[in-house]
């Protein structure tokens, strides 16, 4: 595959042609920040942001979402809901590509998940590699995030005056074609490419003081670590780093009925492991009951759990839990302090 | 000692593909009042389709416009007929919706989920059952299957603990048992009342009335949480092993597959790992009990 590059002159152009076809979604600015949002103009894309509160995930698995409707009134009929709309998702971190790369093997592993997989079937992702941190949360090169191999349709490389574009996909590959008016790369694109890709690496920090590989073994060795209680104690449970975070994919079931009290619909919706009740059962037991323990279960999860039945890990460094915690509680530190207390025997 | 990594998760049912949550329309043939808080649901598929179920195994029923909850199944397959059985305890939103209903009304199915109980392992063994309370619904299931497959096990042992005697469930079939000279039913409540004449004490109180053979003993027990740490030392005393003694575990599955974290009890899913386990599967997992 050779080096393909769009002018930046001509990216909007690009946009432009999609939005015909697309429900184009990229990074905008939104309250003094960026937030992944709908487009209506080219112009409005700024895909050097440096991250946004929500991650990309919210045009696969939506904060709440119909999966039927019904109206008892005629012997319960059930309509499904309907097809999603096509959608490009411009400006995605190589940190949310990897977490959608476990949410696609969450829906589709075992029994496959039509309401995930029609979303993400019709949806497109235009990824951008960064060039430099965006901020002091992110652990991405850590995480082994800070690059993406696949998961991608195309992929963009920033070299000044044009991107460099990946082709990761077929998809990628006829909307290219379709839509966009793309060069060969030449020789000094290839220089340009190698000269911005290692110039980037060296201002991206290891934040994690041992290799993420160990990580799975480090927080299975880590269960009866004090810091759980502590962990628990500064906790507020407020739930505010499990709905920020990319790979996160726990979900409540719900009906919403009318005013009619005839018809309704069944909705899917975001929930938290660091909600008091979601693991009580009727009658009212809670069998993860202290903030410690839903605390310890999350970062099991993101470290440990999920690879065992994923093969990715729930955790891909993008930070955004540490900025949205109000207690600060934050991955970097959490795992560091389990490694220290490991490396000192366990002793604290 | 098998580690929880190592615990298989049940093979795919078969499901419509991609419509996992989209619920057969199950109409309701029968309610039966059982006792104060609990009534049996005989409910019947569309297309005269058959549930398929294995004892142990858990279906999601759904009032619409109410909300959906797992319920475990309470007919053995042995005696499906072409419809299936539910015990429900009015206890939350979906339950008591459900007690409200009436014979020729429609609910929502979807299932059977998760892994039942490994029936044919137990074959030639002697069977002790310790289910506690609403714990008897799911266990009666398989008890019934055992019953019709009678001379394919050993002894069937029968221990069931209730808090009083009016919250004793399907109390037909108690007779049953009681009239069976091939089932040995002991019955205790927590507190008599003025017609009780039997054993009063909590469930483990039966224990000392009954001596088994441990190497060729399976013991099944259901119940609350609560009950499962002291049913299993007496099935310890009894030196019955940990690979032979099998609980059901309670979740508020939301999916039934694997995917809402619900029901997660570290890193296994009990929805599709579960409901049903050997003690020696989940000793290790801490929030197991």
């Amino acid at each position: 595959m050779s080096l393909n590059t769009i002018q930046k002159q001509a990216f909007s152009g690009f946009v432009e042609q999609l939005m015909p076809h697309y429900r184009v979604v990229g990074p905008v600015v939104s309250n003094g920040g960026y937030a992944f949002e709908e487009i209506s103009n080219p112009a409005e894309l700024r895909l050097d942001y440096p991250t946004t509160i929500l991650p990309p995930k919210k045009y696969l698995l939506p904060p709440q979402e119909v999966l039927f409707r019904f109206d008892r009134s005629n012997g319960a009929e059930i309509t499904p809901p309907p097809q999603p709309r096509p959608t490009v998702i411009f400006g995605v971190h190589t940190c949310d590509v990897h977490a959608i790369q476990l949410l696609d093997h969450v829906f589709s592993n075992g029994h496959s998940e039509g309401n995930y997989l029609d979303r993400r079937s019709r949806s497109l992702i235009v990824s951008i590699e960064c060039l430099s941190p965006c901020d002091e949360h992110s652990f991405c090169k850590s995480m082994g995030t800070l690059t993406a191999d696949e998961g991608y349709d195309l992929h963009l490389t920033d070299l000044g005056d044009a991107y460099a574009v990946d082709v990761g996909t077929d998809a990628g590959e006829e909307l290219l074609k379709n839509y966009a008016s793309v060069s060969q790369g030449q020789p000094e694109d290839m220089q340009r490419l190698n000269a911005v890709l290692s110039e980037k690496w060296p201002r991206f920090p290891y934040r994690l003081n041992f290799d993420v590989s160990e990580l799975p073994s480090l927080l299975e060795m880590s269960m009866k670590s004090p810091l759980w209680e502590e962990l628990g104690q500064r906790c507020l449970s407020c739930a505010s780093c499990t709905n920020v975070c990319p790979t996160c994919f726990c979900f409540d079931v719900r009906d919403e009925v009318e005013l009619d009290l005839r018809r309704g619909q069944r909705v899917r919706a975001w929930d938290s492991c660091q909600l008091d009740e979601f693991a009580t059962v009727a009658g009212g037991h809670n069998f993860r009951k202290s903030r410690a323990l839903r605390q310890r279960h999350r970062f099991l999860r993101k470290g440990k759990y999920i690879l065992d039945a994923h093969k990715h890990l729930g955790c891909v460094g993008c930070g955004r839990c540490a900025r949205a915690c109000l207690v600060d509680i934050t991955p970097v530190g959490v795992f560091n302090e389990l490694y220290r207390q490991q490396e000192i025997g366990g002793r604290t | 000692m098998m580690t929880a990594a190592t615990i298989a998760p049940v093979a795919e049912q078969p499901l419509m593909e991609d419509q996992l949550f989209i619920p057969e329309l199950a109409r309701i043939v029968k309610i039966e009042p059982i006792a104060a808080l609990e009534k049996v649901f005989t409910l019947e598929l569309p297309r005269g389709r058959s549930l398929e179920h294995r004892p142990g195994q858990f279906v999601e029923v759904s009032v619409f416009g109410v909300g959906e909850a797992p319920i475990s199944i309470s007919s053995s397959p042995s005696r499906s007929n072409g419809n299936f059985e539910l015990c429900v305890r009015r206890v939350g939103d979906v339950t008591s919706a459900l007690h409200n209903l009436k014979p020729g009304d429609r609910v929502g199915i979807r299932g059977p989920f998760g892994r039942g109980f490994p029936i044919e392992s137990f074959r030639g063994k002697d069977i002790l059952f310790a289910p506690g309370g609403l714990g008897l619904a799911p266990a009666r299931s398989l008890i019934n299957q055992v019953l019709d497959e009678r001379a394919l096990f050993g002894r069937v042992i029968i221990l069931y603990g209730a808090r009083t005697p009016a919250e004793l469930l399907f109390k037909d079939e108690l007779q049953q048992w009681a009239e069976r000279s091939d089932v040995e039913l002991l019955l205790s409540v927590d507190r008599g009342d003025e017609t009780w004449t039997g054993n009063v004490g909590v469930i483990t109180t039966l224990f000392r009335h009954i001596s088994v053979y441990p190497r060729n003993t399976v013991a099944i027990t259901v119940g609350p949480p609560v009950m499962y740490r002291f049913v299993l030392m007496e099935l310890f005393g009894k030196g019955i092993s940990e690979g032979n003694i099998y609980l059901s575990l309670e979740r508020r599955m939301k999916c039934g597959v694997g995917k809402c974290g619900h029901c997660q009890i570290n890193n296994i899913y009990a929805c599709q790992s579960g409901p049903v386990f050997s003690y020696r599967e989940i000793k290790g997992l801490e929030e197991a009990l």
